[in-house]
């Protein structure tokens, strides 16, 4: 058996008892993705032979270190997030040669804790997409169908962690960039809340709404990562300083008499019959659990899709005007300066990140700034308040991670609004700022479908109790699927 | 229909230093009057006296202590650099 289908504390025991050495996992690790990485192209860069002497390194640091709960853990890191030394493209063929010479917050804590990084992941490119198409090298594929999207952006770090190759993987989440590839890959994926978790080092999309988060096979394998990168960060002035709990102890609680809102909007038209079946099922298991279950309403939440749009679109304008092939990224001649950034961008950036930055930039133009942008950030306030008032009297909010199980690769690539539109259970999350976590909740037509449960800000304990309850009272997280 | 002409097309691809063929200016001309027209729902909402968020978090003013510390070296800084040279990034010349 590989040790790819152990959690992570169950690996943490063995080596720290020194059962098995680190190095051994990496092998495991690395012959996994050699067996199932070409059915499914969860990668674009593996880094082997740093990996394995990292691991024989650590193998003498047992007695020293082995107490550390992420030590000698493998795990694959999407490409938007800087790793030192090692290639970050953030899926864009402008950014093909890109060495960081910084590792992202992240990145050094999990270091420090000893993790070992087998590779990065592949995504949309610069996490603009919900299907992984829009990745400038390859699309990655859903490892429970491969006809099928592993959804996106993080699509390489969901697709990863069901397949096996690693026990945990790190994405981000602007607008469902985490919860949605969890949910169609049939895995656990946390949006910390805004602020949570330092986004230094990770490239900027929509920095009022970028956050990143882990994604695992279980709750607690969750929890044990979550646990070493939040925290507040010097350099991100958006962290927010708040102490970090213990997260694992959230386990250990039950869930009765915990009162669950379900959002009528969040089951209503556009939601699959078969997904509504299963978050059903869902419910009622955890009103057997001592849950009290009560339908509410988000009125505003129908506007999240359009205000979304707008404001992480704008945001994406400015942020990626440094894409101009000057300081780095692969740069295309021109006839004088505003022709190289031109033609640089032109070629360098895809079709879907045009897109954006042309949304972004009529936005945000002059004549058009109050009318759309200005009004997008007032429907954000009004989205804001809906989640205030339901968390006032609720623990948790909960409804499906996404309307759909994966769709087919091809299926929606040419019709960006109703790509956009995928999105519409987790957007409205990112412009409130709350946490969100997707679990497995079943299946439908053999795909997996996940529950979504969001909380109030800085509160992830308890979207970890309820899903952990849920998990031990269900057998989702457990299937795998056949590869 | 939110009005997207050609020419608005072209302005801000200019602005958003973009630069596209005759078949993609009109794919987006297409495809970003139906996000707009898409977008324009937001107006059924009466928003007169709602302060727009521009950050979800109560954080303010963040400072640090202005205190010298340690920078990326020339070295560095140059190394994603497409083209440098006698240790400065190179670029075509903007003046004639």
């Amino acid at each position: 058996m590989s040790f790819m289908e152990e959690s992570i504390s169950s690996l943490h025991e063995k080596i720290k008892n020194k059962e098995v050495k680190v190095s051994e996992i990496t092998e495991s690790a690395y012959q996994r993705i050699q067996e199932v990485d070409d059915s499914i192209n969860a990668f674009l860069t593996l880094d082997e032979s740093n990996a394995m002497s990292k691991a024989s390194e650590l193998d003498e640091k047992v007695a020293e270190n082995g107490d550390q709960p992420l030590f000698g853990i493998p795990a694959g890191i999407k490409d938007n997030i800087m790793t030192a030394g090692l290639k970050t493209t953030c899926a864009s063929q402008l950014l093909d040669d890109f060495d960081p010479i910084h590792n992202a917050t992240v990145m050094e804590r999990l270091n420090e804790q000893n993790i070992i990084t087998v590779g990065k992941l592949n995504m949309d490119e610069f996490a603009m997409g919900s299907s992984n198409e829009n990745s400038g090298y390859h699309v990655t594929k859903n490892p429970w169908n491969t006809d099928y999207v592993p959804g996106g952006s993080s699509g390489g770090s969901a697709a990863a962690v069901a397949a096996g190759q690693v026990p945990f993987t790190l994405g981000s989440d602007t607008g469902g960039s985490i919860r949605q590839p969890a949910s169609f890959c049939g895995v656990v994926g946390l949006k910390p809340t805004y602020g949570r978790v330092s986004r230094y080092g990770l490239v900027a999309f929509a920095s009022s709404l970028d956050q990143i988060g882990p994604i695992t096979r279980t709750v607690e394998d969750n929890a044990y990562v979550l646990q070493q990168i939040a925290g507040h960060d010097d350099r991100d002035s958006t962290s927010v300083d708040v102490s970090v709990p213990n997260y694992l102890s959230a386990m250990e609680g039950n869930i009765n008499g915990l009162r669950i809102a379900v959002p009528k909007e969040f089951l209503e038209e556009g939601v699959d019959a078969g997904v509504k079946e299963q978050i059903q099922t869902a419910i009622k298991t955890l009103e057997g659990l001592g849950a009290e279950v009560n339908e509410v309403s988000l009125p505003n939440s129908q506007y999240a899709v359009a205000a979304y749009y707008i404001l992480a679109s704008s945001e994406a304008s400015a942020n990626l005007a440094r894409f101009d092939g000057i300081r780095y990224g692969v740069r295309k001649d021109g006839d004088d300066l505003i022709d190289v950034y031109k033609n640089t961008r032109s070629e360098g950036f895809g079709e879907e990140v045009k897109r954006r930055i042309m949304l972004g930039t009529f936005a945000l133009s002059t004549g058009y700034y109050d009318a759309y942008y200005k009004k997008a950030q007032k429907v954000r306030t009004l989205i804001r308040e809906d989640f205030n008032q339901v968390l006032h009297s609720y623990d948790v909010i909960l409804g499906p991670t996404a309307p759909t199980t994966a769709f087919k690769i091809g299926d929606n690539i040419n019709d960006p609004l109703t790509m956009y539109t995928n999105d519409i259970l987790t957007i409205p999350v990112n412009l409130a700022g709350n946490p969100a976590l997707s679990v497995p909740c079943g299946f439908s037509n053999g795909l997996p479908v996940g529950m979504q449960l969001i909380g109030k800000p800085f509160e992830e304990r308890i979207l970890y109790r309820v899903a952990h309850a849920y998990e031990q009272a269900t057998e989702h997280t457990k299937e795998r699927p056949a590869l | 229909m939110a009005k997207i002409t050609k020419e608005e097309v072209e302005h801000v691809a200019d602005l958003a230093r973009l630069k596209f063929s005759e078949e993609e200016k009109e794919m987006f001309t297409e495809q970003m009057g139906k996000i707009i027209t898409y977008a324009e729902r937001l107006n059924d909402l009466n928003t007169e006296d709602v302060e727009p968020t521009t950050h979800v978090m109560n954080v303010h003013n963040v400072l640090r202590a202005d205190e010298e510390r340690p920078s990326v070296s020339r070295e560095e800084a140059l190394k994603n650099a497409p083209a440098s040279k006698d240790g400065q990034v190179e670029v075509p010349s903007v003046l004639d």
